[in-house]
């Protein structure tokens, strides 16, 4: 696909997109994954309350 | 499902689960085909090849501004009825829209240069898009500066409603002032003027990103919750520790 004399700026757009939306979906995911650990870990030590979500979100 | 059972976080949690990986993949099919629609689609006439700098940057637009306006909404939930998820919705949505409002200014910006010939201009609209980014980096700001997340929530829901007013300014910016940026193109009175070729493959790919956005949001939203929950166990940890 020939994007002529524009072509860096509009694949600079697109890569740019690619890039912020990759780094935003990847901190949520890590996120997801740190807070799991976390609740994980104090379950272990046997820190809890009689209700409320566990660590795998149940 | 009536309001008042998203309260409950455990319900929420398990409605989150059902719902991300639908919306992920909604999200994935409609970018791919937004994508494909708008790169067969012929040229602008007046701007050429750059017009596919739309597909992103339009969507990336009115996702900052609807993040923002659901924010606010959600801060009236906190402000006003005390829902316990209203703050969790709040703070959920300042990253994913302050991200959002990035792409916007950085594919805006790479769309003024060949356009326009200069990457920036003091326009009312482009300066009222960077007013509100940094109004999302003073809320994000605000969150991380105080510990007690109802406190920081109840701070937030202010400065929050206060930048709202923002809003309508960035929406009538190019008809209340003398712009570089374009008036109104699809959102306006007497229909859209873009020519349906390039029409339909924005609309297909503002619902891909729309999607996109419930799906990180929601995320998001299952990660504070589990966030607070692993303050409240630190806390009864730490007391615990105390009492002995």
């Amino acid at each position: 696909m020939d994007f002529g004399a524009h072509a860096g700026f509009i694949l600079a757009a697109y890569g740019a997109a690619a890039i912020i939306l990759g780094l935003l979906v990847l901190w949520v995911l890590l996120d997801h994954r740190a807070q799991r650990r976390a609740l994980a870990a104090l379950e272990a030590r046997g820190i809890g309350r009689r209700s409320g979500p566990r660590a795998d979100g149940t | 499902m009536a309001l008042l059972d998203l309260a409950n976080p455990h319900r929420f949690l398990a409605l989150a689960r059902a719902f991300i990986p639908t919306l992920a993949l909604i999200a994935a099919v409609l970018l791919a085909l937004g994508l494909v629609l708008g790169f067969r689609a012929p040229p602008d006439y007046q701007q050429g090849e750059t017009v596919r700098i739309m597909f992103i940057h339009v969507p990336a637009a009115w996702i900052a501004l609807g993040a923002y306006s659901l924010m606010a909404i959600s801060t009236l939930g906190t402000l006003v009825w005390r829902h316990p998820l209203a703050d969790v919705a709040a703070k959920a949505a300042a990253p994913i829209g302050a991200a959002f409002c990035l792409l916007c200014l950085v594919t805006g910006a790479l769309w003024g240069r060949p356009m326009w010939g200069a990457y920036w201009v003091w326009d009312a609209r482009l300066t009222s898009v960077l007013v509100l980014f940094l109004i999302y980096l003073g809320i994000l700001a605000l969150w991380r500066a105080i510990e007690d997340p109802g406190q920081a929530g109840r701070a937030v829901a202010i400065l929050t409603l206060v930048g709202f007013l923002n809003v309508p300014i960035i929406k009538f910016s190019v008809d209340w002032w003398n712009t570089l940026h374009q008036p109104a193109s699809v959102f306006r009175a007497g229909g859209p003027t873009i020519h349906p070729a390039l029409l339909t493959p924005l609309v297909i790919t503002a619902a891909g990103f729309g999607a996109l956005f419930l799906a990180l949001h929601l995320a998001a939203m299952r990660n504070e919750i589990l966030r607070r929950r692993v303050r409240s166990l630190r806390l009864i940890a730490a007391a615990d520790v105390e009492a002995r």
